[in-house]
Parts: C-alpha cells; structure tokens; sequence
C-alpha cells in the first residue's frame, strides 16, 4: 500500500514538474516583459531594458529553450525561482505570500466540506421535502454566483451588519489590523478579518460538495447492508450516520481532490476583493505586470497543492475504502 | 403475557398508494408462530412474502401503510416507534436476506459488524469481549480459521460465506424468531445444501422459531414444521408440512406441487403446467384471485373472496371447493391432469446423425495487471479441455455451478470460429473450415435462448420484429416474414394476433416463449438452451419446460440444455455432462447417471438439490461438501475436486496420494463414464 502510494506521488510530483515547465514556457510566449519599460517616461534605453531583462533571466531575444534550462537548473540546484521585475526574490514572496493564502484556502475547503457533506447527507434523507427543495436551490444560487460577486454582496451584508451593531465587528479589508498589542486583541482581530473571506469560500464549497454528496449518499440509502444494519438494531437514523455516511464519503475524497482547483480559483478572486496580499493577488499582479518568472512560480504553487491534495485524496480513499487496499 | 403465542399476526395489511392507485402488497393476513417453530412461507414472486415479513421487522418504506396487528409476545409491534423497536430487532427478533453480496457494509470488517450487533443490545459488554464472540460465531457458522478471517472485509468472502456471516450477526444475540428470506436463493446448491444446515444448526443452538421465506418447496419439505402459501398478497392455504405437500386442498397448492420437477421422478412423467399469471395487485378482481389460472372455477368464485377456512386440524385452506377436494370428489388428477405427450405420428423422424461434436476443447483467459506494462498475474482455465456429442433428436444437460465454465462453452461453440483449442464440428463439419458466408448459413442451424427472458427482448420492438429479426439477417420477403411469425407464435402456444404487442406486456414464461420463437424462426437443427427456465417462477417454469419437450418431438430438434438445477435436466434431458472447473467430471445417459452416480462430486450435486417431498426428504442422507469453489486463478495439481472430496477423505493416504498428483481423465465406468481414479471404491450412498 505504502509502496503504492509513493507511486502515485512521485507519478504526481512527475507531472506538476512537468506542468510547471510547461506554464514557463507557455508565459514566455504570452507575456512580453519589454511591453512594461516601453511604456515608460521617459523610455529607458533599449540597453537599459535588456541590461534588465538579461539580469532577470526574462530576456525575449534569447531563445526559450536556453531560458528555460537555466530557469530549471536554478530551481532545482538552489531552489531558486528566480527575481520578480523588482528584484524581489520570487521565492520568499511565495513563502509569504502562500502563508497567507493557506490560512483562507484550508479553513474555507476544511469548513466547506464539513457542510458540503452535512447539507448534502441531509439533502439525500429527506428527499424532495422542502428542507431538501432548500438547500438545493440555495446552493444551485450560490454556484450560479461569480465568487467574487459573492465577496461584494458578504461585504454589503458585513457593512449593515457593523452599522446596526454601531461598532467594526466584521472586517473585510487586509488580513489584519497593524500596530495591535495583547495576544488576544490580535487573535481577535485576526479572526473578525478571516469571517468573511472564509464564509464566501466555504458557501462556495458547500454549494458544490452538497449536490455530489447528497446522489452519493441517495445511492446509498437505498442498500442492503442499511437494512441488514437495521435488522440488527440500529435505529434509522444511526444505521444512516454509521452505514450510510460511512460508505457515501468514498467517492468523495476524489471528489475533494478534484474540485480543490476551483476552490484555489475562487479563492484568487476572493483575495484581490479582501485585499488579502497572498498568492492570489501575486498571481493576478504577476500576469498584468507581465512577470514571467512570477507567472511560472504561481502556477508552480497551483501544481503542487494539486499534488498535495491529489495525494491526500489517495490516501483518503484508500483510508476510507477497504476494497482498494492491496 | 406468558402463554401468548411469540409471534401472533392479525389480520395484516399492507398498501402501497402510487401515483394513482394503491398497490395492496398483502391482504388481510394472520397467522401465528409458537415457540421453537419452524414456518416455510412460500409463494411466487409478488406474492407478498417479503413484505408481510419486513412488517413484522418494522422495516417497511415510510410509504407503506401498515394496518391490523402484529403481536409479539402479546406486545403489538405497531405501535412501538423505531427506538422501542431497534430494541427488540437484532436481540429478540433477527432477519437474514436473499442478497448475501449487498448485504453488509463494505467498510467494515466482518468481526465488526457481528459485533455490532451485540455491542447494540448489551451496554454491559467489553470490546473485547464482543470480539471473542465474533470468532465464536464464526466458527458456529463454520467459517475456517475464524480468528484470522474476523479482521477480513466482506469483499474478500464469497456469497455462501458471506450468507454464513449474516447467519451469526442474526444469532449473535440468542433471538427469539429468525426470519429468512430467501436466504439461498441467490446461491450454488451446494452451497444452498450448507446453509440450510446451518439454520437449522443456528435454531437447534438459540432454540429460536424460524420463518423461513422461499419459492423452492424443495427447501421448505425438509425443514419446515408449517407451510403457508401465499398467493396475490394472501395466505391461501397453511397447514402442517405433510398436509399441505401429500394432502392439498387449494388448488394453486395443487398446482404448485404438480408443477415443479422432482429430482426423485422427473424424466419419469409429464409436468404439469399452471399457466397464466397472478392479478396485478393494484386492480384485483371481486373475487378467487386465482379464478383465472383456476381449472375447476366456477360462477361463484368470480363473486366473492373465499376466506381461510379449517379443513381439519390445524389445516386451513381458501378455497370455495375445498370441501369437494376434501371429500375426495375431486381428484387432483381431476383438477390438474396431465398433459399427454405427443403421439407418434406427429413425432419428427430422426436418423440419428451427430448434429454437434466438440472434441477437447479449451478456453484460457489470461489475467494481466498494470495498464502500461500488461504482465500476467494468473490464467483461468475457464474449459480446460471438453468433449461431448449430441445427436438428432436428443437433449445433452450441461449441469455444474456458476464459474464451472458452462457459459465460456456456449459462447465457444456459438462463435462458429476454430476455438483455442480443440474442434467443434457441426452437421459433420469442421468449424474452422468455414468460409465467411458458410459461417453466416451455419448461424441458422444453431440458435440460442438466453436466461432472462426480459434482458434478451428489445423492449421497443414489437414481438413481430423481434420474431422476425433472425429472418432478416437471412434474406426472407417482408410477406414470408409474417406468415412465419404468425406460425412461430402458434407453434410455441401464443397467438398469432400477439404479435403487434410489447415484450413488457407479456408474463416471464411468455416471454421465453417468444425468445423460443425467435431462435426456431430459422428452422436450426440445435438450439441451445442457456438457463432456459431458471429465471421463472415454478409454475411458469413446468409449461416451458413441456413446450421445449414438445417442439423437440414434433420438429425433431437436438438441444443443448445448460442448468443447474438438477431435476429439470433430469426432466429434459437423454444425456448429462457434469462440470466441475472447466472439465466434465461424469457424463452418460441421464437415467444411468441420475441412478448410478459414480463421480463424488455428481453424487454431492444431487445430493445437494432439495426434493419437494416430506417423506423422501427426511429419509435422506446429505453429502455436504466442505468450503467454497477453489479460485479460478488456483494452479490445482492433481484431481481439481479434491480440496473439497468427500470420497478423498476417507481414502487410506497411499490411494490419497494418487489424487493429489495424477489429474483422472474420464473412463467408463458401468454405463457411464467418470473422472475419479477410486470411483470404485466409492461407496457414498445418494438418494
Ligand atoms: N416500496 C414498495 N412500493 C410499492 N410497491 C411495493 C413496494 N414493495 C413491494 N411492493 C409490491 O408489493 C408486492 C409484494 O411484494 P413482495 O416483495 O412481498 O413479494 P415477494 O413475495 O417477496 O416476491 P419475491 O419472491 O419476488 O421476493 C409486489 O407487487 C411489489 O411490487
Ligand atoms: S375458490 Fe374457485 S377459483 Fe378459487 S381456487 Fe377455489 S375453485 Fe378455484
Ligand atoms: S480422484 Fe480422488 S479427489 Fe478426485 S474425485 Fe476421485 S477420489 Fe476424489
Ligand atoms: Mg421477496
């Protein structure tokens, strides 16, 4: 089993290797890191400009594939990615920057599967009455919802909220206030900024989770072995939550896996509406300033949260399935 | 209440309101079960078996409703909600079901789940404790090695096994009733032979009353002490198991018993069919539900329901002529006579030519892993190497359990190529000889009829098209075409004017009918027979079974007739090939085999299979085999047979080890020919 899942990890790591090459060079062909000096005023030299480019390795006259070698060796002889347009190394705004968006990527994924299953569990048990008819509207809603217009209308909320209540309860700009003092007044702080960005991420994982959730767990209901639970004295409700939850999450952690990509992407927009300074943002900035190395580093992180939680979810699987334990 | 019966039913009913009628699943039923009894409830499908059981589980869809009483102990389980019920399922009252292969949880091991169960209705109990319990059940219910094999997953037993698991989690808390429904339906013979001894091992052990569910009155002859027959959601007749099988007094009952081969005298006379189908449930007639299929009906039974009434102790039947059957004016030869065989002069002439010879072939399938690199983890022998012959006019059963390679067999002689190896030779000619278009004329020589007669029928062409379909791969005018639809449909007993109607309109028989009518469109010489009759209800199955019968003496038709039911190859058949993992272990002519078996395995076969005969049942002796079908994948030196040979075990060591290295070949022995090197010594009685 061990052996197996190491297969699949290194076949992952293969692949977002592969994929993070792939998107340098694809950004070497789409961005044109010349485009952002010669717009200036005053227009710096053609040799200033290449002086520049040449120092940051982004230089478009030489030849891509020369580039993308001494991009690679960089990375994987001194875990180096490179210097974004200012100088700045890629690397340690990506440690950062990745901090920061972890804290609102794992607590809105964590918090909106929790809620995707149990709306979805809930949806599935009663079935066609108007609890079901809900959640199921609702969460079809809040899909049809752009993200990040479900941010604005959260902050809406959020702003009659603070004036009914006549005091800042819920922030929504930044990750946290500067110059605070006292452990608590910090975490404090820090959580009434978290509230909304995870609300809206979470609503979103929920809306998506629950629909899958509740046909896993409608082709559960009906089994055997529920009835074969029942017979041996489980009440209804019990032979569901311990027979029924139980075998519908299987299909799931694949699921979690997968759909982690969209969350990563609503999560981006989430950030430039909060103006959270994580990956997000530094990916967005990264394609507008036309930042190549930048660019390659942000989907560098995309991959590997894919291939962590494309492993997760093999493990998870294999944790929840006996069937597939070899 | 300490002298109230342990289960008491009174007048019970169950509807089930659809969208604009109500489905009355069981009419006004009661019956009652006294302590330590044993009570066979049998009926066709439909008939309301299950349902009348589950409302005693309390374990109905919400949509049901439920009315009358159901008594337990004197305390009315209707009224109790589902926590006051959990209370009583599992602990006093347990349920098995037919699909052992659904019916646990996946996710849990076995041990689990057993424990489960006790840890529910005993607070008191450690974990530890449950545990050990777990492995005692086990072994109770004769799993090998239960220590070991409690940490397994239900997907690493097989269904027998899995049956047995279901068998201890319902007698893990000593219970009071155990109802079985079906619980060998979905299982091999032998293995069906295995877990009805454990049953009754389980209710000699808790002492519990038993309500064994089943349409096999085979399986109830033996075991039960009762019998209630339900028919269209009520009990029809209930009495004593002797009363009901040797002195039936409703006519369904009758019929029933007239109608299902017995492997003791089948071959010996004609079935006796029971045509037609039960009333759909949502729109009953006034009166008998059984007045349509009924021979003996008249005027009144079309009026009122008749009701259950005593014909003498303990003995009940729901019949308006009752009385008449009960004095003896009506003979059940009277009610149900049987059919005459076709006479002579229309029976086809037939020479006797080989019409299908198959000589030693073999079917491999290799077993890969990995989807890039494909490497070979294993090899099944599905047909390791068979031989067998059938002439004009005859009838050869193909008889052994699921996975003995009957099925590879069929699709092997039905592929009209040269196989892998080995020849099939049809009329005479060698298969792999066969240009393209003489394989395409061939295909009409031989026809097949599959299984299930629903799967098998388009259900979007009309019977026409579907009869005619083997017409038009072969060139016939549209005009032929409906004539000889029109003939067909006569010939196998429906009427021309059916045609124009939808595969879902017809009853399970019918629709075997018309698959038989398709595969004679062509006029084949062969027809092969896939499980023909084994997806019926009995009493449909009987009326096939004397229409295949029938077609064979008036058009003089060869068949191949693959079965694992034992009494209807008796039935049907002139010669019977055993199969055991890919070999044929006897074969001979069905009266020297069924009468004088010679290989062990053919005499635990039949052994195995239930006969619906008090009497004769009780009389028996069973050869039980140990254990499961070894893995196909299993490299077995040696005879195949003896990880699971009654014979082998009793063999002095020296004569053992022949078995375990030199791999028998089929020899004559008497009349017949076996594959057992000591089948002379073989002194295991069969009856
Ligand atoms: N949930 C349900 N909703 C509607 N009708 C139902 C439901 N469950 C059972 N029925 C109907 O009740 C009738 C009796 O069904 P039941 O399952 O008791 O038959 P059975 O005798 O057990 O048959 P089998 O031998 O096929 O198991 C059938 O007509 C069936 O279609
Ligand atoms: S009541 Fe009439 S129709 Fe019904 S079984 Fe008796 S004789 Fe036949
Ligand atoms: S050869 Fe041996 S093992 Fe095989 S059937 Fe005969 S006695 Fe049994
Ligand atoms: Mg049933």
């Amino acid at each position: 089993m061990i052996v197996y899942l190491i297969r699949r990890f290194i076949n992952y790591a293969i692949l977002s290797m592969i994929a993070t090459v792939m998107a340098y060079v694809l950004a070497c062909l789409a961005l044109d890191p010349k485009a952002r000096y010669l717009g200036r005023n005053p227009r710096p030299s053609d040799e200033a400009i290449n002086h520049i480019l040449n120092r940051l390795g982004t230089n478009p006259d030489d030849p891509i594939l020369s580039r993308t070698m001494h991009w690679f060796t960089q990375i994987i002889f001194h875990g180096n990615f490179g210097q974004e347009y200012n100088y700045t190394s890629v690397s340690h705004d990506m440690f950062v920057r990745s901090g920061v968006s972890l804290q609102l990527l794992l607590l809105g994924s964590f918090l909106g599967a929790f809620f995707g299953v149990a709306l979805g569990v809930w949806g599935a048990v009663r079935q066609y009455k108007a609890s079901d008819q809900i959640v199921t509207y609702s969460s079809y809603l809040v899909l049809a919802t752009p993200v990040f217009v479900l941010g604005v209308l959260l902050m809406i909320v959020a702003t009659n909220f603070n004036n009914a209540v006549g005091h800042q309860v819920i922030q929504f700009t930044g990750q946290y206030t500067p110059g605070l003092n006292g452990t608590w007044n910090i975490l404090q702080d820090r959580v009434s900024h978290l509230f909304l960005p995870t609300l809206a991420l979470s609503m979103f994982g929920a809306a998506e989770y629950s629909r899958y959730q509740r046909n896993a767990m409608l082709d559960v209901l009906s089994a055997d072995y529920i009835r074969t639970a029942r017979s041996k004295g489980r009440t209804r409700g019990a032979a569901m939550v311990r027979h029924g939850v139980r075998v519908a999450l299987i299909p799931m952690s694949t699921y979690f896996a997968y759909s982690f990509g969209t969350l990563i992407a609503g999560s981006t927009f989430l950030e430039k509406v909060f103006s959270w300074h994580g990956m997000g943002e530094f990916a967005l900035d990264s394609i507008i300033k036309n930042d190549i190395n930048a660019t390659a580093a942000s989907i560098f992180y995309v991959s590997v949260l894919v291939l962590i939680s494309s492993t997760l979810a093999e493990v998870l699987y294999a944790a929840l399935d006996p069937r597939v334990r070899i | 209440m300490v002298n109230a019966p342990l289960l008491e039913v009174r007048n019970l009913s169950v509807d089930f309101p659809q969208n604009n009628s109500t489905v009355h699943a069981v009419r006004d039923i009661s019956y009652v079960i006294n302590r330590g009894e044993f009570l066979g409830i049998v009926g066709e499908s439909g008939s309301g078996k299950s349902v009348s059981s589950m409302a005693v589980m309390g374990l109905l869809p919400s949509s049901a409703q439920v009315s009358g009483d159901i008594l337990f102990r004197g305390e009315s389980l209707l009224d109790m909600d589902d926590r006051k019920l959990s209370r009583l399922r599992g602990n006093e009252i347990a349920m098995i079901f037919q699909d052992p292969l659904s019916a646990l949880t996946p996710v849990y091991t076995v041990g689990n789940q057993i424990a489960e169960g006790l840890l529910l209705h005993d607070k008191a109990l450690s974990k530890q404790a449950a545990a050990t319990r777990a492995v005692e059940l086990l072994r109770i219910v004769g799993i090998p090695a239960p220590e070991r094999r409690v940490k397994a997953f239900p997907h690493e037993f097989s269904g027998g096994m899995r049956q047995r698991v279901m068998i201890a989690i319902a007698i893990a808390n000593n219970p009071n009733l155990i109802i079985a429904d079906e619980p060998t339906t979905a299982l091999d013979v032998t293995i069906q032979a295995q877990i009805l001894e454990v049953l009754q091992k389980a209710k000699e052990i808790t002492g519990a009353a038993v309500v064994l569910i089943t349409h096999d009155l085979g399986v109830v002859a033996g075991n039960a002490d009762r019998i209630a027959v339900m028919y269209a959601g009520k009990l029809v007749e209930t009495g004593s198991v002797d009363d009901v099988f040797n002195r039936p007094h409703m006519p369904y009952t009758l019929g029933l018993l007239r109608s299902v081969p017995n492997l003791i005298t089948a071959g010996k006379t004609r079935l006796v069919p029971l045509e037609g189908r039960p009333p759909s449930l949502d729109a009953l007639p006034p009166g008998c539900p059984f007045e349509q299929r009924c021979p003996i009906a008249i005027d009144a039974c079309r009026e009122t329901e008749p009701p259950l009434l005593s014909i003498g102790s303990s003995h009940e039947a729901a019949c308006l002529r009752a009385p008449e059957i009960a004095a003896g004016q009506l003979q059940a030869a009277d009610v149900f006579p049987r059919p005459e065989p076709i006479p002579a002069a229309d029976q086809a002439k037939v020479e006797g030519r080989t019409v299908l010879e198959v000589t030693d072939v073999k079917r491999y399938f290799t077993l890969t892993r990995g989807a890039v690199f494909k490497r070979e983890i294993g090899k099944v022998k599905a047909v390791d190497g068979i031989s067998f012959d059938i002439h004009e006019g005859e009838v050869l059963g193909l008889v052994g359990e699921s996975g003995c390679g009957k099925s590879t067999t069929i699709l092997e002689i039905l592929e009209l190529t040269s196989p892998q190896d080995g020849s099939i030779k049809i009329d005479g000619v060698d298969v792999s000889t066969l240009t393209k278009d003489q394989r395409l004329a061939k295909r009409k020589d031989i026809q097949v009829v599959f299984q299930d007669p629903m799967a098998a029928l388009d259900p979007r062409l009309t019977i026409e098209d579907i009869v005619a379909e083997p017409l038009t791969v072969h060139n016939v005018s549209k005009a032929d075409q409906r004539r000889r639809v029109g003939e067909l449909l006569d010939t196998v007993g429906l009427e021309a004017s059916m045609g124009s109607r939808y595969p879902h309109e017809f009853s399970g028989g019918q629709r075997q009918r018309i698959g038989i009518a398709r595969a004679l469109a062509t006029e084949p010489k062969l027809l092969i027979l896939d499980e023909p009759v084994s997806a019926l209800d009995v009493s449909i199955q009987a009326g096939v079974i004397n229409l295949l019968e029938d077609l064979k003496e008036r058009l003089g038709l060869s068949y191949l007739f693959v079965a694992h039911d034992l009494a209807v190859v008796r039935q049907i058949a002139d010669k019977v090939a055993v199969m055991y993992l890919g070999r044929i272990v006897e074969s001979g002519r069905v009266a020297d085999v069924f009468a004088r078996p010679h290989h062990p395995y053919t005499q635990a076969l039949m052994s195995a299979v239930p006969i619906p005969d008090p009497d004769a049942e009780r009389s028996r002796k069973r050869i039980l085999l140990d254990g499961d079908l070894p893995s196909p994948t299993d490299e077995i030196s040696g005879c195949r047979f003896h990880s699971r040979c009654p014979l082998f075990k009793v063999l002095d060591p020296s004569l053992q080890q022949r078995c375990l290295t030199e791999d028998p070949q089929l020899r004559v022995i008497d009349t017949s020919s076996a594959a057992c090197h000591h089948a002379e010594l073989n002194t295991l009685q069969v009856t």
